[in-house]
């Protein structure tokens, strides 16, 4: 099966939470950037980060990945120095109104991949992002109206516009996977 | 209004991991991951999810992982020494290990980012105001590719223990900060390397959050006296398994416990 030799199984090294100072280990230029705002496709995909209050999560951290328009896995490299080829892969740090946003393309499967890490989050969140016109998914089936509408995004003049909440109400649906 | 002393957050930990023992011992599963609902961590009160999260079999880009190489990451920025004129003060550390996956198969070229404080315990974050000086020859954050064998080296300071505001007198013991990409997007992961026999340990609500003893001590980076080298610096080494999120974090739906 595997080209390499299986050792031995190996315990999971658990996540700690990204902590308050993580701003200057994790940024670089474009990084919100999967492709250039004026190219073909370009769509923003936008929102804010709350938590149970209801208030901004101003120290949260957003990735995305996700295919390209047709649905194909990118494989490229270079999402730290960008450069035309398309990476799938982005992430965005909150600002002062718990806002993010990135500039990208609808990816093909109808879905982004998302993570989410905050100070105060002792561990990263998945979840999804799904497209508004997305018909038929085997997540989205098996939750409640309220629920579909924590993982699918509104079509706005301004892009996609999705809020991921931590806590409350209307808490995001957040995944484990089998 | 009283103050929020170590003894009182110390006593809260305790609780939880009561708490946590009495479920094991009622026949749920241990956990790997930390405690996402941990008040003894103030800032997590509104920050965590209450629902149970949902079961999903991963789905085409969760199967894979983002391509990183050296067109993203340069060599020297695995040495958090030389960013500057000059040399950091303080412990000149190495730090290495492997990046593997549950079934102990290594994490090719992919992505480590690290980020920390300097000896003095001070971030150059300027969020960070406390009374510790900062180090202009020491920035404290850096990234590496994983070779074929999924190893990784890092060069850098041994960052000093940090004041944070939690409680009164809270202090979080030494660690260096690791961002990881598996061969899966399902395992990517963002945690805390500490050092061994740090007397922190059993006060820091955020290393505590991580109710499993064995788990928390996969944390804690082994000294390796093989990779220390002669008038120039320690070694330590530190595996990282990449598993993915397979966790059950929350409280079992109708637990009484």
């Amino acid at each position: 099966m595997s080209e390499m030799p299986v050792r031995d199984i190996q315990l999971p090294t658990p996540g700690q939470t990204v902590g308050p100072f993580f701003r200057y280990g994790l940024e670089f230029e474009g990084s919100e950037l999967l492709v250039a705002p004026d190219s073909t496709g370009a769509v923003r995909l936008y929102g804010r980060v709350l938590d149970g209050a209801g208030e901004p999560v101003p120290d949260a951290l957003i990735e995305i990945w996700q295919t390209d328009a047709s649905g194909a896995i990118p494989t490229a490299e270079g999402s730290l120095h960008r450069s035309d080829a398309f990476t799938g892969w982005g992430r965005v740090h909150s600002g002062d109104d718990g806002g993010y946003a990135f500039t990208t393309v609808e990816p093909g499967t109808g879905f982004f991949a998302v993570v989410v890490f905050a100070r105060g989050l002792l561990d990263r969140l998945h979840t999804r992002i799904y497209l508004p016109e997305q018909p038929d998914d085997a997540l989205l089936a098996t939750l409640d109206a309220e629920e579909r509408a924590t993982l699918v995004a509104r079509r706005t003049p301004h892009g996609l516009e999705h809020d991921i909440r931590l806590q409350g109400e209307l808490e995001t649906v957040f995944l484990a996977f089998g | 209004m009283t103050e929020l002393t170590q003894a009182a957050i110390s006593a809260e930990i305790a609780a939880e991991h009561a708490r946590y023992d009495a479920r094991v011992a009622g026949g749920a599963e241990r956990l790997d991951a930390p405690l996402l609902d941990f008040a003894p961590y103030r800032s997590s009160v509104l920050r965590h999810p209450t629902k149970n999260p949902r079961l999903v079999d991963p789905e085409t880009i969760e199967l894979a992982s983002p391509a990183f190489g050296h067109l993203d990451v340069a060599a020297v920025e695995s040495d958090l020494t030389v960013q500057h004129a000059g040399e950091p003060l303080g412990e000149r550390i190495v730090v290495t290990g492997r990046v593997l996956d549950g079934e102990g198969r290594p994490v090719r070229h992919q992505l480590v980012e690290v980020w920390q404080a300097n000896s003095s315990g001070r971030y150059i974050h300027q969020r960070d105001q406390h009374p510790a000086p900062l180090d202009p020859n020491f920035t404290g954050a850096g990234r590496c590719i994983t070779d074929a064998d999924g190893g990784y080296r890092f060069t850098t300071i041994k960052p000093g223990a940090y004041p944070w505001k939690n409680h009164v007198n809270a202090w979080r013991p030494a660690h260096i900060h690791f961002s990881v990409f598996g061969s899966a997007f399902t395992q990517r992961l963002v945690t805390q390397m500490y050092f061994p026999g740090d007397p922190l340990f059993p006060l820091d609500p955020i290393y505590q959050s991580i109710a499993d003893p064995a788990a928390r001590e996969r944390l804690v980076a082994a000294y390796d006296h093989d990779t220390s080298k002669p008038e120039w610096s320690l070694g330590y080494r530190w595996d990282i398994v990449l598993t993915g999120s397979r966790a059950t974090w929350f409280e079992p739906e109708g637990s009484e416990l």
